[in-house]
């Protein structure tokens, strides 16, 4: 019989934020599926007792919890410890997480100090005949992969954006809170802080329904035989503000910046989607001025709805990829489409 | 108080980016259609480790970086003739799979053991560096595994920059949602930091470094230690390339107004 533990952690209000209601949903669906199965959620945090309470009636048969100024800033070792202390509390033998930054950075090193296995980017789970099935992409989103395995502990960390969330109504929820002393060797790291740009500066919003995705024709010459950087950096910011989108940007235009030519003064890696990027998941996505076959398009391959511009009708990030390709100038259809969203907002 | 450094690099070899990859079954499990065919680089995030390591001892002396890798020899040797021409480094070498499908703890515990068996290394200096994912697993499993199995509790993934403070101590950043990054200060070695981009652009090559360095690749290749991977409790019931291929409508004959409205609808649909 397997007993699931949601392991989740607290935001800095105690709330919790998308990706745990999404992995809790994907947890319920699994434990439904395991006729016989546990269902427990360890809470780490802060405090976590508001957090417990928001899913308070999502039917869990217990609610474990590590709290305290230790546990409020995710840091390996202090975080490794709440999740070891967690799933030996709860003798889980599945371990469902969301795979934040937080929860991939720790739950494959507890796996193995439990004798575990970790799979994290899991974006497909399901349960039939008491088997469990995850499903996870390889060589950089190319192939998909299903698989099984008989090892327990598994720790499963599921991609944010990949699940429904579950929905419910709050209840006090009777949280279990767990002792966990941290030796010396736990406190060597301090977090300080988080760096981030300005909020109007900020050109990567994960909620955000749109993604823009600007290639390196933007700072290519253009048909006067000049380039244009300069407006082209203006119709982009001007989108991404006034459609409230976020910024994927091709490796190329990324990397220009590293041979020193003209560039988009606001991109960062952080921006790049691709190989060596992201993968970011958003219901649509428009690419202005891409070229390139796969690899280069897996960047959007979690976007569902997919529209392009570009000069090239035979363009390889569109042709068999996007659902309408537009073949123009998108330095003209910007300048109008942030004319209709300015005049709409 | 010394601050030099032994600077361990993990880092496979992955196939380039630009090759067209197919997945096949095995007796053995999946793997990539002509794989042993196919144009290798070092992993590009492990790339950027390696790097970063380099340019940290280049500015402690005394330090010592070296990369272990696991890999057919046959592609390793391929590899390193262009990697050794970057950096500074001594290779460990481990001959077996490359595999994206090679299962994660078991690479890990090999990469380990190497490690350990590393002459004269001192582990409050040790600082292991990798990729934060690789290229073909993509998982980000693996260095969080092998920095468990040497006792290192000071982890940190997606690393852009490491600087080091007055007095010893590391302040690493590291990407965390939303574009942000969270700054981190640790006491010192050891530590485990899995590198995103960083900072650093790729080094041009040197054949003098590369001179130094194959003096000892070539017998660490030769002496590679053969490596198999047993793939134990795991099983894969299928591996595809996506089959969906969208229906696009190529829109030719419409201005840029027309166009903008017919994007402006979708989006605020």
């Amino acid at each position: 019989m397997e007993t699931i533990l949601l392991l989740i952690n607290t935001e800095a209000d105690g709330s919790l934020a998308k990706p745990a209601f999404e992995a809790l949903g994907a947890a319920k669906a699994l434990r439904a599926g395991l006729p016989e199965a546990k269902l427990a959620v360890g809470l780490v945090g802060q405090t976590v007792q508001s957090g417990a309470d928001q899913i308070g009636a999502c039917g869990a048969d217990a609610f474990l919890g590590v709290a305290g100024a230790d546990f409020a800033s995710p840091r390996y070792a202090s975080d490794a410890a709440a999740a070891e202390a967690l799933v030996k509390a709860a003798q889980a033998t599945l371990i469902i997480a969301p795979a934040t930054a937080r929860w991939n950075r720790v739950l494959p090193g507890v796996a193995q100090r439990l004798g575990g296995r970790a799979d994290t980017h899991v974006t497909g789970l399901s349960a039939a005949s008491g088997a469990i099935t995850i499903n996870r992409w390889y060589y950089r989103q190319r192939m998909e992969a299903s698989l099984q395995r008989t090892h327990r502990p598994w720790f499963i960390l599921l991609d944010p954006g990949s699940q429904s969330a579950w929905q419910g109504a709050a209840a006090t929820a009777s949280v279990q809170i767990l002792p966990v002393t941290l030796s010396e060797a736990c406190q060597r790291t301090t977090v300080v802080g988080v760096r981030e740009l300005a909020a109007d500066a900020q050109t990567i919003r994960p909620d955000a329904d749109l993604l823009l995705v600007a290639g390196a024709g933007w700072t290519k010459k253009q048909a006067d035989g000049q380039t244009h950087v300069k407006e082209a950096e203006e119709l982009i910011l001007g989108c991404l503000k006034l459609a409230r989108a976020s910024l994927g940007s091709s490796k190329s235009l990324v990397d220009l910046g590293g041979e020193g030519q003209a560039v988009l003064s606001f991109l960062t890696h952080l921006n790049q989607i691709g190989q060596t990027g992201s993968t970011p998941r958003h219901p649509k996505g428009l690419a202005t001025c891409c070229h390139g076959e796969e690899p280069h398009t897996v960047g959007w391959r979690f976007i569902n709805e997919r529209r392009a511009i570009s000069l090239d009708p035979n363009c390889g990030w569109a042709r068999g990829k996007a659902d309408v390709l537009y073949v123009a100038d998108a330095f003209a259809v910007l300048a109008r489409l942030n004319q209709l969203l300015a005049a709409a907002s | 108080m010394s601050n030099e450094y032994q600077i361990v690099v993990c880092g496979s070899i992955v196939p380039d980016p630009l090759q067209t990859l197919e997945p096949v079954s095995g007796p053995d499990g999946p793997s990539l259609r002509n794989e042993m065919m196919l144009p290798a680089v070092l992993d590009p995030w492990a790339s950027h480790a390696l790097y970063e390591a380099a340019h940290l001892a280049k500015n402690t002396p005394g330090s010592k970086v070296w990369l272990v890798s696991l890999g057919p020899k046959a592609k390793l040797q391929q590899v390193m003739m262009t990697v050794a021409q970057k950096v500074p480094f001594e290779l460990i070498a481990l001959d077996g799979p490359a595999s994206g499908f090679a299962e994660a703890a078991e690479v890990a515990t090999v990469l380990a053991e190497a490690i350990a068996a590393i002459p004269g290394l001192d582990r409050s200096k040790l600082l292991l560096f990798g990729g934060w994912e690789s290229a073909s697993r993509g998982a980000g499993v693996t260095m969080q595994m092998v920095a468990e199995r040497l006792g290192i509790l000071d982890q940190f993934q997606g690393v852009d920059e490491l600087k080091v403070l007055p007095g010893g101590a590391l302040e690493i950043l590291e990407r965390v949602e939303g574009g942000k990054q969270q700054v981190s200060r640790c006491a010192g070695p050891p530590a485990l930091l899995g590198w995103a981009t960083g900072n650093l652009p790729e080094p041009r090559n040197n054949p003098q470094v590369g001179m130094a360095n194959m003096r000892t690749v070539m017998p660490a290749l030769q002496k590679a230690k053969p490596v198999k991977l047993a793939a134990a409790g795991v099983s894969f019931a299928s591996v595809a390339l996506p089959k969906q291929l969208r229906e696009t409508r190529i829109v030719k004959d419409k201005s840029p107004d027309e166009i903008a409205r017919e994007i402006f609808e979708w989006i605020k649909r």
